[in-house]
């Protein structure tokens, strides 16, 4: 089993959620559960927002053409909500749930704590050439607009880029 | 069948949704999915359809090259096939890795293939059948031949004959690949190669102007002339080698220049950009 300790400690529902696909050595299995996820995804209500989606929630390098919002409560907890346009985006519709079930409703501090590597710990060798990319910024918009609630500006890091 | 499917140069090798529906209970057919998204086949896909992962089941798991016949073998029995089951590709993104899985099977002779015309894009569009079943197959004895490099695969010192000669080469990436500002396709990882650019005296046709974007079908024999003979003065007499990153995208247009314009000579040089963009040594054009 592979090790599941984080860089930084995740919130506990995103860990347990690590945990769990963790005991996943069956692609298969993975894959069934992934797709699970994909199926309950739930699009961004329309009192958040209607189509055409505004050009500035699109996440960068996503070809499954992924759109986040991020939704400040009174209570200072903040909401997810996401659209996937492309009718083939399975694992970008399998991702914007898992980050919904996991990380909206939290603080934006917590919410912030999200990595890019989580990608690969959940989707492992279903990721393909292109989607890996668009996964991981998708958890990098996330943490975007989280660092941003907080008012934190952070320049959009391409999670592949090699240090200076 | 379309006049324009008519005019191609091996018509019968493009099936249509239509006839492929018909098609289904037929036990001497095979359906193929082959997709870049390895959830996809999962998620629903043609009624009996086998799933053939373009890493897992056709690339050899330690060295960079294909499998070899045994493999080849041991998959024909898995899916249940044998030498004389027509073989139906099928996939997402306009069946780049249909195609893909179409050529690795020519390097073994299973010549009895086809293509499902608009692919995955085009059967969901018109609201076909999809099934979540992993259908079970019994498995063949399947006699392969020893993979055969020579006649649509070339090499790396093959293409640098080619540049010496001046023979025929057609770089299939995006416009931004070929002039080396990209190393790979807007909205992938920007990385593979430590050099961008092209072969020298390669030309640009990138592999997606094959086909018509609103249901992944292929444009009609007029179409792809313009499109490679007419602008880009390719000669169907002569050689012609096609290229892009890993040999994906070249096999499209390795299929369209074969079987719709019907060139004769037409190799995929599958080591393409990784490496030809890694080589030491090996001349770059921007």
């Amino acid at each position: 089993m592979s090790d599941t300790r984080s860089p930084v400690a995740y919130p506990e529902p995103l860990q347990d959620l690590l945990d769990t696909f963790a005991t996943f050595d069956d692609p298969s299995e993975r894959a069934q559960v992934l797709i699970s996820y994909s199926d309950s995804f739930k699009e961004v209500p329309p009192e958040v927002a209607r189509r055409p989606f505004p050009k500035d929630h699109l996440v960068p390098a996503c070809e499954s053409e992924a759109y986040v919002w991020a939704v400040l409560r009174p209570d200072g907890k903040m909401d997810l909500h996401f659209a996937v346009e492309n009718p083939s985006g399975i694992s970008a519709r399998a991702m914007a749930t898992m980050l919904t079930k996991t990380l909206s409703g939290l603080t934006p501090a917590e919410i912030a704590t999200v990595s890019p590597e989580i990608v690969e710990r959940l989707f492992r060798q279903n990721i393909s050439m292109g989607k890996g990319m668009g996964l991981m910024s998708m958890v990098g918009a996330v943490r975007t607009l989280a660092l941003r609630a907080q008012g934190i500006e952070q320049k959009p890091v391409n999670p592949l880029a090699c240090p200076e | 069948m379309s006049t324009a499917a008519s005019a191609y140069a091996k018509p019968d090798v493009l099936v249509s949704t239509e006839w492929l529906a018909g098609q289904l209970n037929n036990p001497k057919i095979r359906v193929i999915e082959s997709n870049e998204d390895t959830l996809l086949y999962a998620s629903g896909h043609i009624p009996g359809a086998a799933h053939v992962d373009w890493t897992a089941d056709l690339n050899d798991q330690v060295r960079r090259d294909y499998i070899t016949r045994e493999g080849f073998e041991a998959l024909m029995s898995r899916i249940g096939a044998t030498p004389d089951t027509t073989i139906v590709f099928y996939g997402d993104k306009n069946n780049w890795w249909a195609t893909y899985a179409f050529w690795v099977f020519q390097l073994f002779g299973h010549t009895n293939a086809k293509i499902l015309n608009g692919g995955r894009l085009k059967w969901e569009k018109e609201g076909r059948e999809m099934s979540r079943e992993t259908p079970t197959f019994t498995p063949t004895q399947y006699k392969a031949p020893e993979r055969n490099d020579k006649t649509i695969r070339a090499f790396r010192d093959e293409v640098l004959k080619v540049v010496q000669e001046k023979g025929q080469l057609v770089d299939v990436r995006s416009p931004d690949e070929y002039s080396g500002k990209r190393l790979h396709m807007p909205d992938y990882p920007n990385e593979g190669a430590l050099r961008g650019g092209h072969i020298p005296g390669a030309k640009s046709v990138p592999w997606a102007k094959a086909v018509n974007p609103e249901d992944g079908t292929f444009k009609s024999v007029d179409e792809l002339k313009k499109l490679y003979i007419e602008e880009q003065g390719l000669d169907p007499s002569k050689p012609v080698t096609a290229y892009c990153r890993i040999g994906e995208r070249s096999s499209h247009t390795w299929f369209a220049l074969t079987y719709l314009l019907g060139f004769p000579n037409v190799r995929n040089y599958d080591g393409s950009w990784t490496e030809w963009g890694n080589s030491v040594g090996l001349p770059i054009e921007k």
